[in-house]
């Protein structure tokens, strides 16, 4: 199951750092998301656009509001100022992460 | 004071205006607050002091004022309604200048008090950036602009001098929301836990619409009603910062525990620690309750000591950055627009285009997050993109793209090419008491 369907997120930007929310729309659904949305399978996800000397992505859980935070720094290489990056923001990186396939078990 | 109503009228130096006037119209607040400076948005306004010293200021500054200041300072039957913005910018003496202007004009006797004291340019020597290491020294002609991040002080003594129009330059984003809670309740400078509950509702608010259901939609998925009309929000407070956000009754958009979850973790890195030069605030145990519909009570927030050091954001010059984009559709547009990338590249290094950094992209295929899809798009667009150190370098990046029109492969349409300066940011650390806000009537 695509991870859109369990979760939303926004995704903002300080510097050359992202920061992703994963939000689950039922409070039922965030250990699933805690268990299998480790800061590993983020930065794979990611590895082809993340900096290889930055520091490593990294994950908060805020069980309140059922969300993970993940902090991918360097990921705007050199931040919306100096990036030549089209979406200089990096504003569409957490859509895309929504494409991640999730686990259900039966 | 029982219940304190603080509105948020902008969340970006360009945002909509009619929703800021639908809430000093109809928000029956007490504040009106618009926030207007990203990153570098005060490095380009130094810039543009630099050309008009009357100027840099924000360019929607005067037509905002023209539209909310008639609702502005006691009127018959309502609250007393006051402004708080960092409009100010670069300069936030000529905005309040302005804004005196515009009163006047209107027949309005109201009191305008700036805050000055961010600008820390001429007060830098050896400070070192915290981006790559390297000093503002070594910056030498090419640095512009260095503005420390104030907190409430400047507004504080601001609102103690009974303003109704406070204007700022460089102030953290939440301290303009803050600020007025703390004059309004009486709160010490080191009340911690009401100081971190103060700067929830000022994160959740500062970005405008973005906590009232904009950015938000995804159809199918969290819909919201009547976008095209989105209604900016309002917070209601008490007197140790318990917070409900809503909006103005009749206005589109939502207010509900997602987009305030959103609205909570946007632009926050450890949310146990989000530091502002008020408050080292804790919003990792925050939890929303939806007490009925577009009303969302927000609770857990936090406080601890406010850091020591003081963020400043430096802007520096950092070469130019040429582009240029051209289209391609139809069967085998891919297979052109791959051509007519190979083509730019050759020709740029053909004629000997000087670049530090380069990207030529397919946008539809590839532009955002790297190549994925094998499906064939009915149309795509290349899109090269250079920064190069001198200007007549960058101009030929846009050139070779548009030159494709007669002398690239079949078909492309819609050139586009530009080139702009690249004012670069930059972050390093002052100790605060090197930071002097004061306010001048």
């Amino acid at each position: 199951m695509k991870l859109h369907t369990l979760a939303h997120s926004r995704t903002g930007d300080k510097g050359d750092t992202s920061n992703i929310s994963i939000i689950a729309y039922r409070a039922q659904d965030y250990p699933l998301l805690c268990e299998q949305l480790t800061a590993e399978r983020v930065t794979a996800f990611f590895k082809d656009l993340l900096e290889p000397l930055a520091a490593p992505v990294q994950r908060y859980e805020l069980p309140n509001v059922q969300a993970l935070n993940f902090v991918l720094p360097g990921i705007l290489r050199g931040g919306v100022t100096r990036s030549l990056a089209l979406d200089a923001h990096g504003k569409c990186l957490g859509s895309a992460l929504l494409d991640l396939d999730l686990t259900i078990p039966t | 004071m029982n219940t304190l109503r603080i509105g948020s009228g902008a969340g970006y130096s360009g945002d909509r205006i009619e929703p800021a006037v639908e809430l000093a119209e109809h928000g029956d607040l007490d504040y009106l607050v618009f926030e207007c400076l990203a990153e570098r948005t005060i490095a380009l306004a130094q810039q543009a002091r630099i050309s008009d010293p009357q100027g840099g200021y924000d360019p929607l500054l005067a037509e905002r004022m023209r539209r909310v200041l008639p609702f502005v300072g006691q009127g018959t039957g309502r609250r007393r309604l006051r402004l708080i913005t960092n409009m100010g910018a670069a300069n936030p003496l000529a905005a309040a200048g302005e804004v005196r202007r515009i009163a006047g004009e209107l027949g309005l006797g109201l009191k305008v008090v700036a805050v000055v004291g961010d600008d820390v340019l001429h007060t830098l020597s050896g400070e070192q950036l915290l981006d790559n290491g390297q000093t503002v020294g070594a910056l030498g002609e090419r640095l512009i602009s260095a503005n420390a991040y104030l907190g409430v002080e400047g507004i504080v003594q601001a609102l103690r001098a009974d303003a109704d129009v406070v204007i700022t330059g460089r102030v953290a984003d939440p301290s303009l929301f803050l600020a007025p809670q703390m004059f309004e309740f009486g709160w010490a400078f080191d009340d911690w836990p009401r100081l971190g509950r103060g700067t929830l509702v000022g994160h959740l608010l500062e970005c405008a619409g973005q906590v009232s259901g904009g950015y938000f939609a995804d159809p199918g998925f969290k819909d919201v009603e009547d976008l095209a009309r989105l209604g900016f929000p309002l917070a209601e407070i008490d007197a140790d910062g318990n917070a409900l956000i809503t909006k103005v009754a009749g206005s589109g958009g939502r207010v509900s525990r997602a987009t305030c979850a959103e609205q909570l973790i946007y632009e926050v890195h450890d949310p146990a620690a989000y530091l502002t030069p008020d408050v080292t605030a804790d919003f990792s145990q925050v939890g929303f309750v939806e007490e009925s519909v577009d009303r969302v009570r927000a609770q857990g927030a936090s406080g601890r000591a406010r850091p020591e050091q003081l963020k400043v954001s430096v802007g520096y010059l950092d070469g130019w950055i040429g582009e240029g984009q051209m289209s391609y559709g139809g069967p085998g547009a891919v297979a052109r627009a791959e051509l007519a990338r190979e083509v730019v590249l050759k020709r740029l290094a053909l004629i000997g285009v000087n670049m530090q950094d380069l990207r030529a992209e397919l946008i539809g295929m590839d532009s955002l997050h790297g190549p994925r899809s094998s499906v064939e798009p009915w149309e795509v667009r290349l899109r090269v993109a250079a920064r190069c150190d001198e200007r007549s370098d960058a101009v030929r990046v846009g050139n070779e793209v548009e030159t494709l029109y007669t002398n690239g492969p079949a078909g492309g349409g819609g050139a586009s090419k530009s080139v702009r300066q690249v004012v670069a940011v930059a972050s390093l650390l002052l100790p605060r008491e090197a930071v002097k806000p004061r306010i001048e009537e």
